[in-house]
């Protein structure tokens, strides 16, 4: 009997899965966008709106649930697949506009253009993404399932190709696929960008009968999303990349660190192993060969530096996830003492491109030094929010004026902060720099995880260092003295020159502590911590001294060095609207009819600025806090 | 294969184990390098007192010499305008969060903190940081000895000592952050936990946080 050729086996099923993919193809398809993003949007009682309206009006059409195609700003989103149109994407979905679509669309013939985003295929009637602006600068490798295949479904992933690097790879020697992960210099997306081919080799090398390769799926990092995002929307291709490591290493056994906060990516994950298990793509004999591997996932408890290797590893130990001093590494000596892979969700998902199209492709994308692309999720002050990929070495500026289409509301952009909270605050004059990890770095930024926040002229860059800080020092883990306790000094610091309060030598001691904490901490989080606190300092040195000096806070944000204003000239007299507004009843009529505010009972809320009616916009905020009449006699 | 290594500290050519760290060597050489957390038989250092810091050539920074392994031609300074800078803030960020009394305190003469300051020339008030506001309640319960923690420095020594002598650890970290403590599993008093008054850990407490109830008269 000869030995079934992981080739023939996977050909089969990818036959299989292309022939239902095709069929189901030739029926109207609604995909919703229900990945966390969709959700939160409303996604899931949209995808109620189409079912309910499809039965009622009787019509042959599937919906199916997808994951995120990173058009953020636009959820709820769906595309239609109707036989004989291009499928078309729609935003920002409500009730009426489900009805509408279903009624013109699905009934009738018409796609409705004036309220799509864009076509998914080239054709003659309506742009794609890649039309936009933005297409010109985007280029998906892991995103590029996102939002168009079915995550529930293996099949909807094996139909375009998935698995069939790992088929490819079992025909081969293990050799072969660290030699290309090497050859690639697939450097780790969860932050410092270390070469994955080297760490492979080492735990290859590392001896040891058992061995161990884990995802690092924690994604700590307040508003980053973008693993959630590929575990949602693409499982499978994380799950491919993992069991392909573990081939090139010899490893057994595997494990998905997942934060529990993250149910979606849980489930779906879990469901993606599962079937991938039915089908012999997990487990034991994977694809008939002789090659066993499986994996398990392991829900993390939630604590930001949970996601540093060693705390990650004592926390899948039953240990406190507390980081430990390195060497010994991961690689020699890691979970259960044995040598372990901890790669980022993103550094798997390329892995199977690598394997399928080779080093040297991967190697054309993104500089030299940083092959492949990078994901952001873009957020902040910025039209177009979401999740994008860009090959490496794109600007700043490319990637915010561009792909994220600027500023809205005419705002001058100010500042640009890079890599999660402990990531760098860069003004515009660092714009042009190349993303890309040492540039970056370079910069006083990071990579980090991708977390990318547009700040403009309405953000405190003092106001934000403190607000990261505070994020920081608040997820220390106490076990080292610079981190524990510098990292509190520092806040402390950092909130008495919100209040206005320091002299000379504030500053200077500032600089000096984040310094030594960065220099003196035991892991990464104490060592980056003080990266916004440093490049704000560096950059905006001038908003510094403004609050210490005169008490001011250019932008107007921290409150004990504001305070509001109603301007007399401006303000109706017949409007009533900003006394109604105020919760401490701090605004009351003058003798001539204009408001007036009383400083002693304002708890400055801004509800009454914003409460002011735009064609009169009488309220102001002053800084320092000093009210008209003060003010001259102070100058005087 | 040799059992030594030959490194220099300070200009001074000196043998060292293989597989010894840095830290032993130079304190078995008399070369003082401040330290609080280091044990030597752990096998996997803390590295969380974060003094230890020397420079090694060839290396960028700083490094801590109770992680770093002895090699063969290392050559070491423990001394550098920058290990000092290190140093300096590492000492004075743990004295302000330490309750500074050294004449009412049992370590008086005898503490690591006061060895530092002299090893290093270091203040031991020091002016740079504000001093963190505690309300710790003392733990006098033990019939032999007490517990305050206002002046412990979380080096974990008696915690080690502790998993050493003991099958069940009777004391342990607790909290993060600003918030980690030594204290007993619920934060029981000493003697309301499974404490069986064994005092490994006053023995090696480097300060005056585990003391004898008698030194302290
Ligand atoms: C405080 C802290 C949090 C981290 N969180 C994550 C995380 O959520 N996800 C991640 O992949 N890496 C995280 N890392 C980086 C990991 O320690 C490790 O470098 C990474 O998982 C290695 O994978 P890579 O080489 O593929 O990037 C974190 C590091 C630190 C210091
Ligand atoms: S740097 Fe912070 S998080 Fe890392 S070990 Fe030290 S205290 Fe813990
Ligand atoms: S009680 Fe003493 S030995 Fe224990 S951690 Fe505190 S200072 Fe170290
Ligand atoms: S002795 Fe090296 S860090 Fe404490």
């Amino acid at each position: 009997m000869s030995d079934p050729n992981p080739q023939e086996l996977y050909s089969k099923m990818l036959d299989e899965a292309k022939a239902e993919v095709v069929s189901k193809e030739g029926k109207t398809r609604v995909l919703v966008g229900t990945a966390t993003c969709g959700v939160s949007a409303g996604a899931l009682k949209i995808k109620e709106d189409f079912e309910r309206e499809i039965q009622e009006k009787g019509l042959d059409a599937d919906v199916v649930e997808v994951g995120c195609i990173g058009h953020c700003y636009a959820e709820p989103m769906a595309v239609i697949a109707k036989p004989g149109f291009a499928p078309v994407c729609y935003g920002y979905l409500d009730d009426g506009l489900v009805h509408r679509l279903v009624e013109d669309f699905l009934d009738g013939d018409d796609p409705s253009y004036e309220y799509a985003l864009a076509a998914l295929e080239r054709n003659d009637v309506f742009p794609t993404f890649e039309d936009f602006p933005r297409g010109a600068y985007e280029e998906k490798l892991i995103l590029e399932n996102c939002g168009y295949i079915n995550a529930s479904d293996i099949k909807s992933y094996i139909a375009r190709d998935g698995y069939s690097a790992l088929a490819k790879a079992l025909t081969g020697k293990p050799e072969q696929v660290l030699d290309e992960v090497k050859a690639a210099n697939l450097r780790g997306r969860g932050g410092a960008g270390f070469p994955a081919g080297i760490k492979w080799e080492a735990c290859l090398n590392g001896g040891a009968d058992e061995k161990y390769v884990i995802c690092n799926a924690d994604e700590g990092d307040p508003g980053a999303f973008m693993d959630r995002s590929i575990l949602e929307s693409d499982p499978h291709l994380v799950l491919e990349g993992m069991v392909l490591c573990a081939y090139a290493i010899g490893a057994q056994k595997g494990y998905l660190y997942i934060r529990a906060e993250y149910p979606r990516a849980v489930w779906h994950v879990q469901e993606a192993i599962d079937q991938a298990r039915d089908r012999g793509l997990l487990g034991s004999s994977i694809l008939g060969s002789e090659f066993d591997f499986d994996l398990e996932i392991f829900q993390g408890s939630g604590a930001f530096v949970c996601g540093e290797a060693t705390a990650l590893v004592n926390s899948m130990e039953g240990k406190m996830g507390m980081p430990e001093s390195r060497p010994p590494r991961l690689a020699s000596q890691g979970f259960r003492g044995k040598p372990t892979i901890l790669n980022n969700v993103k550094t798997f998902a390329y892995v199977p491109f690598i394997i399928n199209r080779g080093a040297d492709w991967f190697k054309e994308i993104g500089t030299d030094d940083s092959p492949g692309t990078a994901v952001f999720s873009l957020v902040g002050k910025v039209t177009n929010t979401g999740l994008v990929e860009v090959p490496m070495g794109t600007t700043l500026r490319q990637l915010i004026y561009e792909v994220g289409d600027g500023l809205p509301n005419k705002k001058e952009f100010k500042a640009v902060q890079i890599g999660g909270p402990s990531g760098g605050c860069l003004p515009e004059s660092a714009l042009d720099v190349p993303i890309d990890f040492d540039s970056l770095h370079d910069a006083g930024a990071i990579m980090g995880s991708g977390g990318l926040v547009v700040m403009d002229e309405d953000d405190c860059m003092v106001a934000v260092a403190r607000y990261f800080l505070e994020f920081t020092q608040h997820e220390s883990c106490g076990k080292c003295t610079f981190c524990r306790l510098g990292t509190k000094h520092m806040l402390d610091i950092l909130n008495d020159i919100t209040r206005g309060e320091g002299d000379a030598e504030t500053l200077g001691l500032l600089k000096e502590l984040a310094e030594d904490v960065r220099d003196g901490s035991l892991c990464n989080l104490g060592k980056t911590a003080p990266n916004p606190v440093l490049t704000t300092l560096e950059y905006f040195y001038d908003e510094y001294r403004a609050h210490i000096e005169e008490g001011r806070c250019p932008a107007l944000v921290c409150r004990d060095l504001i305070l509001y204003y109603i301007e007399p000239p401006k303000c109706s007299k017949l409007c009533n609207v900003c006394v109604g507004s105020c919760p401490t009843e701090a605004i009351f009529t003058r003798e001539d009819g204009l408001k007036e505010i009383d400083q002693e009972k304002c708890v400055k809320c801004a509800n009454c600025l914003k409460a002011c009616p735009p064609e009169y916009n009488a309220i102001i905020k002053l800084s320092p806090p000093l009210l008209p009449p003060e003010k001259e006699k102070k100058a005087k | 294969m040799s059992e030594h290594v030959t490194i220099t500290i300070d200009d001074r050519k000196v043998k060292a184990r293989v597989g010894e760290k840095l830290l032993w060597t130079a304190l078995e050489n008399d070369i003082y390098i401040p330290h609080l957390c280091a044990i030597e038989e752990e096998k996997r250092p803390n590295a969380s007192c974060r003094l230890c810091f020397v420079e090694i050539e060839g290396m960028s920074h700083p490094v801590t010499s109770c992680t770093k392994t002895v090699e063969e031609g290392m050559v070491v300074k423990t001394r550098s305008s920058r290990v000092d800078r290190l140093v300096k803030t590492g000492f004075e960020l743990l004295l302000s969060d330490h309750d500074l009394k050294c004449r009412e305190c049992p370590a008086n003469r005898n503490c690591a903190l006061q060895k530092i300051a002299k090893g290093r020339g270091l203040k031991l008030r020091q002016k740079r940081f504000t001093l963190i506001e505690r309300d710790y309640e003392l733990d006098d319960s033990p019939a032999e000895f007490a517990f305050n923690r206002s002046r412990c420095v979380l080096c974990g020594q008696c915690v080690w000592a502790d998993r050493r002598e003991n099958e069940i650890g009777v004391i342990g970290f607790a909290r993060r952050g600003i918030n980690r403590v030594v204290t007993t599993f619920q934060d029981l008093p000493l003697a309301e936990s499974i404490c069986k008054e064994c005092t490994v850990c006053v023995d090696v407490c480097p300060v005056g946080a585990l003391y004898y109830k008698k030194t302290a008269e």
